[in-house]
């Protein structure tokens, strides 16, 4: 608990692009998304549901075309945005999120996540409360890696990636990979959960910024 | 103990977090923030004494509070569900204005449409929502079943929504209760149509907002603005035209000052 969270430096410029309701850079050390967001839009009548807004999101790799592993963010964001946007006030209508990797350099899925979250509040959304996304790394010398590089990445035992959200700052999302101990865990959740205190401020930072010019 | 210390922290945070509107007036809020609802005046002296204490009041005691766009009620608080600035009208009247682009029909706004189909006696007409909405033939001034009105695919119409809710299709019309035009109707065979956001729209048209008199002394122009986010301009030639659209635009970021000082420019070039 103790542990003083290092994350990368991190920025995030919104409303860049012209064409979409909402857009957002987000950068985190040399990792880089763009995110643009699309809503609420007319909906195919196959996917159109009858209570809700259909959630869609496109994840596009920096080089080629997505792939598994690109369809298994895609799923793991979709279903972080589903929790946290209130699709019950605009139903019958589809909102799309569409995000661009510009540069790959560790903690890519924690980055989409801020992406579209920083997306998500530019198109003015509803939204149940914001959410962010922190990776965690486990190395067996130096303990818990918050944020880590995509070295750390690869020498790390166990990799875990949350969303959290900044109502209650409870985890909205873990996905990981490698073996690690329950204590472990816990140990990450509080660490990411500290951090994401860090990430919910500079979201108000950036909004307040926007709203200062007008 | 890992996970109390944690949930602890997290309920810690929530009561940091919950803070009474009033103070938050004119002031970014952001999705997932609490805001307490306003007071009565008695009540006043008893809030100063805790911040824990004004949680526990029971909401009748508080007054009724209207939420606007941006907010939602949750319990005895209120819950921000979209990022922009707090805004307050007397009596109790709470919103968040904030910067879009997409619109989403509400009820009494005046729209620009773009027609894009007929069907049989409905017009089907894009304002740039989610759906399209319906104009009906007759909802124009002097319509009748034998006077159909000249409407063609294409055409721009400036209207105004009946029927707006999440649930239907929205529904134009383009006269008022007692069967007038009062201004709507298809207009601009020339001119320009532009989009803009709809915060600057609204900024526009703000009763105090002087940006279009103060324009409209530099040039003489027509000027159709839908709460949509669309312009319909049309001055003298075409570079007018295309000055005060590139004015308009360029409107949004900047200050009253600044703003004075760009037109003051132009009304010495005229000279």
């Amino acid at each position: 608990m103790d542990r003083d969270c290092c994350l990368r430096v991190f920025a995030c410029e919104q409303n860049l692009l012209s064409r979409p309701d909402g857009s957002a850079s987000f950068l985190q050390g040399d990792t880089s998304v763009l995110a643009g967001i699309y809503g609420p839009a007319e909906v195919k009548v196959s996917k159109e549901i009858f209570d809700k807004a259909t959630l869609e999101v496109i994840l596009k790799p920096k080089i080629g075309l997505p792939a598994v592993q690109e369809k298994n963010q895609e799923q793991i964001i979709r279903n972080t945005c589903e929790a946290v946007v209130l699709a019950t006030l605009h139903p019958r209508t589809s909102i799309t999120i569409v995000l661009q990797v510009v540069s790959d350099a560790g903690s890519l899925l924690a980055c989409c996540l801020n992406a579209a979250c920083m997306g998500l509040l530019d198109a003015g959304l509803p939204m149940k409360s914001l959410f962010c996304g922190v990776t965690c790394a486990l190395d067996s010398e130096r303990g818990i890696i918050l944020d880590p590089t995509d070295k750390q990445e690869k020498e790390s035992r166990a990799l875990l990636t949350f969303a959290i959200d900044s109502l209650e700052k409870k985890v909205l999302m873990i996905t990981s990979r490698g073996s690690y101990s329950i204590e472990e865990l816990q140990q990450c959740i509080a660490t990411s959960q500290k951090a994401a205190d860090k990430l919910f401020q500079f979201y108000r930072d950036s909004v307040s910024r926007k709203y200062s010019k007008s | 103990m890992q996970i109390v210390h944690v949930l602890g922290l997290s309920v810690y945070i929530m009561l940091q977090m919950a803070v009474r509107a009033e103070q938050r007036v004119g002031q970014p809020v952001l999705p997932g923030d609490v805001l307490l609802m306003p007071l009565q005046e008695g009540e006043q002296e008893e809030e100063e004494n805790s911040a824990l204490l004004a949680l526990r009041v029971p909401s009748q005691t508080r007054l009724r509070m209207t939420c606007g766009p941006g907010l939602r009620q949750r319990g005895g608080s209120v819950l921000v569900t979209r990022s922009g600035i707090l805004c307050h009208r007397i009596p109790v009247l709470y919103w968040v204005d904030s910067q879009q682009k997409r619109y989403v029909p509400v009820k009494g706004d005046h729209v620009i449409g773009i027609v894009t189909a007929k069907s049989g006696d409905v017009f089907k007409v894009d304002v740039g929502g989610s759906e399209q909405a319906s104009l009906s033939y007759l909802a124009f001034e002097g319509a009748t079943k034998r006077n159909r009105p000249n409407v063609q695919v294409g055409d721009l119409v400036y209207g105004q929504f009946v029927v707006a809710n999440k649930d239907m299709e929205p529904e134009l019309v383009c006269i008022d209760s007692c069967g007038r035009a009062v201004g709507m109707g298809v207009f601009g065979h020339e001119g320009l149509l532009f989009k803009v956001s709809l915060g600057l729209v609204r900024k526009l048209l703000a009763p105090q907002g002087e940006i279009i008199q103060e324009l409209g002394k530099i040039y003489p122009f027509e000027i159709v603005i839908g709460m949509n986010g669309r312009i319909w301009v049309k001055a003298k030639t075409t570079q007018q035209t295309l000055i005060v659209a590139n004015i308009l635009e360029a409107c949004e970021h900047m200050t009253a000052e600044q703003r004075k000082q760009v037109f003051a420019k132009f009304s010495d070039n005229m000279m």
